[in-house]
């Protein structure tokens, strides 16, 4: 522990994103009842930038612990907060563009936004299980509502009462997870937990602990088998909130299952890698499987979002240096392109889904072709064709697979993203075919500001990845080696016994 | 200096123009003016490679090798050798044609076609540069891209469709491609092509997970060709797409990756597969002969014709004799370009009078006697006409294969007759005997001056080739040695897999 920097610097972004959320709050009530909210999204756009830029700075502290050992400032916990602060400022922008002044609770929604964001935070830089637990709820209560933003739609409401139902019963798993963990070895510290498994003699519900906690995890990351919900949600969900709740939470949820598995249960690597082993495999196929029979587009990207949360399991069943990495370097590139496909969706089918069927999106490109080929280049990113980062983070996945051996997973997972290309390249091709006179295409509105930022963010921040990736790999890697100090190095491969001794 | 940056300027001259096409204004010709100043200037570019190209020297020249990735280590290292200085000239000379070929046929959306295309060019010599395999992966997946959107967009009325065909088939195999190629990468530690040709040849690795990979590796190549069972996509591709894709969408990707990795890498494995891909490619070039012969659209004749001419290719490659190899590596060069001229005269005809259907044709050259004149000159190339670029490459694949093969080969030969029979008849319907109804009452334009410039370049070429071919094999001759079995020199295979080699290497010609 670092006692000279002040408890408060370490969870500064949050600190921030609080306030301008408090604010965005306070302001709403006391704005008249006519009058836009759309200012209130601007205040909240600043807030993100804001934290961004607070996150980033947070690099230049020296990693430690704050408030008793709660919460802990490393490269790990600056790598998932840039990259919530980043999704939730795309997604400001999103919402922006896609509502009109008179859209319902505009006011309250932006300030959700802020305040889920503040929950991701802490998930990915607590690690006492307790405050994973309570900003898990935080982030989730505000998605949960968020999810049901269209209550007038048939569909609103449904969408928010099935998140919440089994996003409770999967918080309900993880809790008890934790209650059995600290049943055997009579801590909720994830550093803690490692040591008193390394000095031995923890009883068995160590694993009915663990397990429990992968299960509720799961639910949060939309692995197959727990991934019922999400084609439900996202359909129901404002397209905007999607954006979010596809990427955010889930990198969050991410970064908790990295730190309990590498943080906290280093040396039950054999017991937990086949689970996720499995996890990877069932979310692949059943995600790409679901998505080839889907219709509609947001149901197809929720499957696809279940098959990428495959990928990135992929990463997990790897060995800890490269496959922390990989795993971050992946959430970062799904989360760009997963939002910059949303901000398409959002704005050519606006907050009220005009736009559902892919059949609806026939012509697009000829119609705007600006949009049209900004969808196309994500929907190639998400195929994970080369020079964008969809590519590069399959790429890094699958080379972290390999070097494990894993070499009947690599092959599940490349064939899974053969199969990929088929649903993806439906809707590229529906994009680039003559639309109708009918086709509901020809009443696309005006891109406004916040649109064209989204998407400038977005398209770059996936060109980066695809074609210099070297400035976010090494950040993953470093928030890689915050934790091969505790693992163990199950040698298989001589490269990557190489790597981690190179770490240090 | 100018030899260091010259592959990098000639790859990427293409996309940086793509670039700019995107801020021109829609106004008159600008766009397509643009896009052939562009292609032009890569090929003057491109002009520099054979004319400092040191024949003497064996090797890859041109190289520039700097690290792009530290961690996977990943290097941006392009470099060429004799077969792919032909390949990487072929591609720049097609440009201008592509330009010029789609000139009047893309009228809307100009902006998005010529830097589709130009983004194409750069894909595609991209793959015959790249010595990384990562780049070499990232040139070879990106060439789908701009390709399959061209061909949905523009294409005719099935072209989305065929895209999406195009698009899977080869998409699928390659996502096994990248899994070898990232086991390689797992065992050797490099992408470097060069290291890995020396770290493989010298032993040490399964020979069964070894197959594997090099089967993944043909499969992917295969299906690009396409080789005769995996060529499902290829009549649908060429009948939908614009004529500028078209002509390059078949052939040399596939058949450089063939040589430069299932022969350059995995020699004794592509050596236990040739018996297998020699009977498959004359299945292909029979097979594809005997469909082109019943055909009546002419694009579908030319489909299955260029099935059938790749095939050859095929044989040519996996008889490993020198001659075989370089006829074969001729031969992709000359479908190419004989290939990409006979699909660009059934544009301009098309142009003229909108049909495809061979039987509304009749007695055209006495109307377009400029036309039928390169129409004939181009068959006469494809059918393998002493003197012209066909001869040379078919001359030197059955000479070459015959003595390692002698029954198929037989049968080849009976496919270089029915080309004769089909292409010939091609030409004798459309621009013979009785005037059609259909010609008669369409105005008679003969080819203008951008027709004269898209056409000429390629029939000049194609005689050239076949009076001086010298000129070409004194680079594809080094390039093709180090690959072909030399009885008496060096053993190629590794020693795990020396013992495994089915076929009796070629001795004298007796069998």
């Amino acid at each position: 522990m670092i006692p000279m920097v002040n408890p408060a610097l370490r969870v500064l972004p949050e600190i921030i994103l609080t306030l301008f959320g408090i604010l965005v709050m306070l302001a709403d009530a006391v704005m008249a009842k006519a009058s836009s909210r759309k200012p209130l999204g601007w205040l909240a756009v600043l807030g993100a930038l804001a934290a961004l830029a607070a996150s980033l700075w947070q690099n230049r502290l020296p990693a430690g612990d704050a408030f008793y050992g709660v919460v802990r400032t490393d490269a790990f916990s600056v790598f998932f907060h840039v990259l919530i602060a980043g999704i939730v400022l795309a997604s400001l922008l999103i919402a922006l563009d896609a509502v009109s002044d008179t859209t319902e609770g505009l006011g309250e929604l932006f300030a959700l936004i802020l305040f889920g964001a503040v929950g991701m935070m802490f998930m990915t830089s607590a690690v006492e299980l307790l405050l994973v637990f309570i900003a898990l709820e935080i982030s989730s209560i505000s998605t949960y509502i968020m999810a049901g933003f269209r209550r007038k739609s048939a569909k609103g409401p449904e969408s928010a009462l099935k998140y919440f139902l089994l996003g409770s019963f999967a918080t309900a798993f993880f809790l008890y997870g934790i209650a059995l963990v600290f049943g055997a070895t009579g801590t909720t510290r994830i550093p803690e937990i490692a040591s008193a498994i390394a000095a031995g003699h923890t009883p068995a519900i160590i694993y009915i602990g663990l397990a429990m906690l992968i299960v509720g995890l799961g639910f949060k990351v939309s692995a197959a088998p727990f991934h019922v919900w999400t084609p439900d949600v996202y359909e129901g969900a404002p397209s905007p909130v999607v954006a979010l709740m596809s990427t955010a939470p889930k990198a969050a949820a991410f970064a908790v299952l990295l730190r309990i598995v590498y943080g906290a249960f280093p040396l039950l690597h054999d017991h937990w890698t086949p689970i996720l082993w499995w996890l990877a495999v069932l979310s692949m196929t059943i995600g790409n499987l679901g998505a080839l029979r889907q219709r509609n587009v947001k149901r197809l990207l929720a499957y696809s979002s279940i098959a990428h949360a495959g990928y990135l399991l992929v990463a997990f069943a790897a060995l800890s240096a490269d496959g922390i990495a990989a795993a971050s370097f992946y959430a970062v590139a799904y989360a760009i392109m997963n939002v910059g496909i949303f901000a398409v969706i959002s704005h050519a089918g606006g907050y009220e889904d005009r736009l559902t069927l892919i059949d609806d999106y026939r012509g697009l490109a000829w119609r705007s072709p600006l949009l049209g080929g900004v969808m196309a280049f994500f929907l190639i990113s998400l195929i994970g064709i080369p020079f964008t980062g969809g590519f590069f983070g399959k790429f890094y996945v699958f080379v972290a697979a390999l070097h494990s051996g894993l070499i009947w997973l690599a092959i599940i997972g490349l064939v899974n993203s053969g199969i990929a290309a088929w649903y993806y390249l439906r809707v590229a091709t529906a994009i680039y075919s003559r639309p109708s006179e009918s086709s509901p295409v020809h009443s696309l509105p005006r891109p406004s500001l916040a649109l064209l930022l989204a998407l400038v963010i977005t398209v770059s921040g996936t060109l980066i990845l695809g074609i210099f990736p070297g400035g976010v790999l090494s950040s993953a890697r470093a928030a890689a080696a915050t934790y091969t100090s505790v693992s163990p190095v199950p040698s298989s491969s001589g490269t990557s016994a190489a790597d981690t001794t190179a770490q240090h | 200096m100018l030899n260091e940056s010259i592959l990098t300027l000639i790859t990427f001259v293409p996309a940086l123009g793509a670039a700019v096409v995107f801020l021109l204004p829609r106004r008159g010709r600008v766009i397509p003016a643009f896009a052939l100043l562009v292609t032009l200037v890569t090929f003057v570019l491109s002009l520099h490679l054979p004319w400092h190209y040191d024949y003497a020297q064996r090797g890859f020249q041109f190289a520039v090798n700097v690290p792009w990735i530290a961690h996977p280590a990943i290097h941006y290292h392009l470099g060429i050798d004799g077969l792919s200085l032909w390949l990487v000239l072929l591609t720049t000379f097609l440009g201008p044609i592509g330009v010029l070929v789609s000139w009047r046929a893309i009228e809307h959306r100009t902006k998005e076609f010529y830097s589709l295309f130009l983004l194409q060019q750069t894909a595609m010599i991209g793959v015959f540069v790249a010595l990384d395999l990562f780049l070499y992966y990232a040139f070879w997946e990106l060439s789908l891209v701009p390709m399959a959107i061209l061909i949905a967009m523009f294409g005719r009325r099935r072209g989305p469709r065929a895209a999406l065909k195009f698009f899977v088939y080869t998409f699928l195999p390659s996502a096994l491609l990248l899994v070898a190629i990232l086991w390689l990468y797992a065992q050797t530690g490099t992408f470097d092509f060069v290291q890995l040709q020396a770290r493989l040849a010298s032993g040490g690795f399964a020979s069964g997970a070894l197959w594997w990979v090099s089967l993944a590796f043909l499969v992917a190549f295969a299906v690009k060709v396409p080789v005769f069972p995996l060529h499902g996509w290829l009549a649908d591709v060429i009948e939908e797409a614009p004529t500028a894709m078209a002509m390059v969408v078949a052939g040399k990707l596939g058949l450089y990756s063939l040589f430069r990795f299932n022969l350059g890498l995995f020699p004794a494995q592509a050596r236990e597969l040739a018996p297998l891909l020699v009977a498959v490619g004359v299945i292909g070039l029979l097979y594809g002969a005997l469909v082109a012969l019943a055909q009546t659209d002419v694009r579908r004749v030319v489909a299955y014709a260029i099935l059938s001419n790749l095939s050859f290719c095929t044989i040519g490659i996996f008889c490993f004799s020198l001659s075989g190899l370089n006829g074969a590596v001729y031969q992709t060069i000359n479908e190419g370009l004989s290939g990409g001229a006979i699909l660009v005269l059934i544009a301009f005809l098309y142009e003229r009078y909108g049909s495809f259907d061979m039987t509304q044709y009749g007695g055209l050259a006495s109307r377009l006697p400029m036309l039928c004149t390169l129409w004939v000159v181009t068959t006469l190339a494809l059918v393998g006409l002493p003197l012209m670029n066909g001869f040379v490459g078919e001359f030197l694949v059955l000479s070459g294969s015959f003595p390692v093969h002698p029954g198929w080969i037989a049968a080849a030969t009976i496919g270089v007759i029915l080309s004769a029979a089909y292409m010939l008849w091609m030409a004798q319907r459309i621009f013979y005997g009785q005037q059609s109804l259909l010609v008669s009452e369409r105005p008679h334009l003969d080819l203008g001056l951008r027709e004269h410039l898209t056409l000429w370049p390629m029939a000049i070429l194609m005689i050239v080739m076949g009076l001086a071919s010298p000129f070409w094999m004194k680079a594809i001759d080094p390039a093709m040695s180090s690959l072909a079995n030399h009885p008496a020199a060096t053993p190629l295979a590794a020693p795990a897999t020396a013992t495994s080699m089915p076929e009796p290497l070629p001795q004298g010609g007796a069998r």
